[in-house]
């Protein structure tokens, strides 16, 4: 029996880095709030990129409870979407290559999001990744964390749920 | 609610519109005074969360009534100094009619003396069916 020669590295990475650009590039309010993803294998790690209009109180100055919700709500959403992707794209059941935002599957809906500050968002850049705690045929439950200096240290943390979107015909 | 205006509003109004992410987003306070505030937020391209259908990201809708809120526990009688948001759970009854501003209104329905509760629903045009609804608590810095 002879094993199958692997991919090359150029044709993997490629093809992942063209879907994640279909899936979080195309989104209007991501590109507003200068979020962007960087990917290591199928692990996505969010970067809210620090710009001035994300600042809520500027007499601490402290970032808005706002963008900190909207960052962990975008994590959570293109994680469960990428999780979805993921197996389409590998599988070459979807062709990445030629993924648009108009030819994506249909992302999920969130239900529910609740957002819990455990410390002040500094003006910096923060990151997050989403863990997908489940992900059934109608709805998927995400947790997101986001921190800015020390990992071990997250300034905000959220939970939601998402409608799944119906399988395709 | 009574008919006298709040002495404060016109201080916290300022105060809010200014806020670097709210003048960024164009929110705008609509009413405002004893524990209660509306707010609004025009439609824009920018706000869009899904380019196929021009409905606005669940993000904006939370900035606007987190901002909200805390407006709302700014205005409180019983005069908190500071305030930040500890939790806010946001339901999404339904998606944003494309092209129409949302104005979310906030209540600050009971205060400690550390701790703000808070109910807030933001609808579009069709003010019979909200887009969303949320509740938060909120620290709370006292002078005493």
């Amino acid at each position: 029996m002879t094993r199958q020669r692997p991919e090359p590295v150029q044709v993997v990475k490629e093809r992942r880095d063209a879907a994640l650009h279909a899936l979080a590039d195309g989104i209007p309010y991501v590109r507003f709030l200068n979020i962007t993803f960087e990917r290591h294998g199928n692990e996505l790690t969010a970067v809210l990129n620090f710009q001035d209009a994300h600042i809520g109180n500027p007499g601490i100055p402290a970032l808005h409870g706002g963008v900190t919700a909207s960052f962990l709500e975008t994590t959570a959403l293109i994680g469960l979407g990428w999780q979805n992707l993921w197996e389409g794209i590998e599988s070459g059941r979807i062709d990445a290559k030629n993924l648009t935002p108009q030819s994506l599957p249909r992302m999920p809906k969130t239900i529910d999001f609740t957002v819990d500050y455990l410390r002040t968002g500094l003006p910096r850049d923060a990151y997050a990744r989403a863990v997908v705690n489940r992900s059934g045929r109608r709805y998927a439950s995400v947790h997101v964390e986001a921190w800015q200096d020390n990992r071990q240290r997250p300034f905000a943390q959220a939970t939601g749920h998402f409608l799944m979107p119906p399988p395709p015909e | 609610m009574t008919d006298t205006p709040d002495p404060r509003a016109e201080t916290a109004r300022q105060f809010i519109e200014a806020l670097p992410h709210c003048k960024a987003l164009a929110m705008e306070v609509v009413e405002i005074g004893y524990g209660r505030a509306v707010m609004s937020m025009p439609w824009d391209e920018k706000l869009v969360g899904d380019p196929g259908t021009g409905v606005i990201h669940g993000g904006a809708v939370s900035s606007l009534m987190d901002t909200c809120g805390g407006t709302a526990v700014m205005t409180h009688p019983n005069g908190p100094l500071t305030t930040a948001t500890l939790d806010l759970r946001i339901d999404y009854m339904r998606p944003a009619t494309p092209g129409q501003g949302i104005t979310a209104t906030a209540t600050c329905y009971h205060m400690t003396r550390t701790v703000a509760f808070v109910r807030a629903v933001a609808t579009d045009d069709d003010t019979e069916n909200p887009v969303a609804a949320a509740t938060g608590a909120f620290t709370v810095t006292t002078s005493s």
